[in-house]
């Protein structure tokens, strides 16, 4: 069976349901999100720890990122799982923050869209207020110091911020203990062991676009081949000077017997 | 984290018309990682009766190599090959011996009895006999291969129907399981004879 790969396809083209006008009665946080209610106990920090035990976010993923030459590569599997079930094949796991800058899914799946989709708006507000697009190391600075603000309260994430600035391309690891790494290349997700064995044979700062795109793309596969949670699909991203493109977005069902074709 | 999940496995048996079939998984993993994607979980007794086994790697290889040995003493004392009934019944009486440390093993039993009539049964790990007139699953994730079987089975299938049903089952069941799947395996037997086909699945 073919997998329904819609869900995968970038914002700018899906098709896009309409506003409820209703949305506007509904009490939203304000840009850096800091006004969740809290619960009423006297250790927020255990308290928090028995609930993440409860709502398991999707363990599970396989996620790189890199940055050569030619720009960043951003490479993802798309399997979500609870326990040893599939609960979906065909997961989002980048988050496209803007043209220029993409995140990567991995923890709690809620965590991260709404922090991205978060830092999102705090990226946009720079831009209306400084008259130009924030640098990567700006946006994912922003994305760590909402995450400190929340330390030790349950948030589960561990996400690369990549993206193109003016100094050229540029990458930021940064996870929920408010952790913010600035390196060539990452991995994370529990198939991310496998993926950088393959990133670190291959990897060099000279490859050509094509030979990059297809390094993210084989470790990845590499990655859904030996790690039992992750699976679906491999979406590769590159962004460029000019923002980001979608390079290609393969089953892995397909994707096995086209580097290993059946006898 | 369960032992009987701990390699991963899922293992079918359905009954056709005058046939049976049955068929497992190829993966062996630990936990996560999987290790290699040429495990097969079905074994061969005689022409007429097959078990699979299901749960932790290791005691399927030994209880394989019980279970042959004793089909083999039997022969010598009997002349005859075990039917699948008595084999059942030898089967759980190994696994009780182990009431109180048992082998961490789910067996399906399928085969033809000597009159012809198809033979199908589940295992507890401990040897309670779930004998089934229609199919029988095991793995770590029966739940959707039981979903699998009760829609697409239907009675008196002849043996290509059945292969074609049970691979559908076992593909469609392993590809909403992380730690089963890789690949297949399918044996059918019918009166005139067996045959065994492996099967593509999604390989991650």
């Amino acid at each position: 069976m073919k997998l329904d790969l819609s869900a995968l396809l970038p914002d700018s083209i899906r098709p896009k349901a309409p506003i409820d006008a209703a949305l506007d009665d509904v009490h939203l946080p304000g840009p850096t999100g800091a006004n969740f209610p809290l619960p009423d106990v006297a250790d927020v920090d255990s308290f928090e720890r028995q609930v993440v035990e409860m709502v398991k976010p999707s363990h599970g993923t396989t996620t790189l990122s890199f940055i050569f030459q030619g720009g960043v590569i951003v490479a993802v599997d798309s399997r979500a799982s609870m326990g040893p079930y599939i609960s979906s094949q065909t997961v989002k796991k980048v988050i496209e923050i803007n043209p220029y800058l993409l995140g990567t899914m991995a923890g709690g799946a809620a965590d991260c869209q709404f922090w991205q989709r978060n830092l999102g708006i705090q990226c946009r507000l720079h831009e209306l207020n400084n008259k130009e697009r924030i640098s990567v190391a700006g946006a994912s600075k922003l994305l760590a110091n909402t995450l400190f603000s929340y330390r030790g309260m349950g948030l589960s994430m561990g996400t690369m911020v990549a993206g193109w600035d003016h100094k050229g391309p540029s990458l930021y690891y940064v996870d929920s203990e408010a952790q913010r790494i600035k390196g060539e290349r990452f991995s994370v997700g529990s198939g991310s062991v496998f993926a950088m064995g393959i990133l670190d044979q291959g990897y060099r700062w000279d490859l050509s676009d094509e030979e990059a795109r297809e390094l993210g793309r084989r470790a990845i596969y590499h990655a859904t081949f030996r790690d039992a949670m992750s699976g679906g699909t491999v979406s590769v991203y590159h962004v460029t000077k000019d923002g980001w493109v979608k390079v290609s977005g393969d089953d892995v069902g397909e994707l096995h017997y086209h580097y290993y074709p059946a006898e | 984290m369960s032992i009987m999940s701990y390699n991963g496995s899922a293992i079918i048996a359905m009954v056709g018309k005058d046939c049976v079939a049955i068929c497992s998984d190829l993966r062996f993993g630990v936990q996560h990682q999987t290790l290699a994607t040429d495990f097969k979980k079905i074994f061969k007794i005689n022409d007429e009766c097959y078990v699979g086994l299901s749960g932790l790697g290791s005691d399927m290889q030994t209880l394989r190599q019980r279970f042959v040995f004793r089909h083999n003493l039997y022969k010598l004392r009997e002349d005859r090959n075990m039917k699948p009934s008595t084999f059942a019944n030898m089967v759980s009486a190994v696994l009780y011996e182990k009431r109180f440390g048992p082998y961490f093993c789910e067996p399906v039993i399928a085969g033809l009895e000597p009159d012809g009539t198809p033979y199908i049964t589940g295992m507890d790990l401990l040897g309670a006999m779930a004998p089934a007139s229609d199919f029988v699953v095991a793995g770590d994730n029966t739940e959707s291969l039981f979903g699998a079987c009760e829609s697409f089975w239907r009675p008196d299938m002849n043996p290509e129907e059945l292969f074609e049903t049970i691979s559908q089952c076992l593909l469609s069941g392993v590809n909403r399981d992380c730690l089963a799947g890789w690949g297949g395996v399918v044996t059918v037997i019918t009166k005139d004879g067996q045959f065994t086909r492996s099967l593509k699945g999604r390989m991650d």
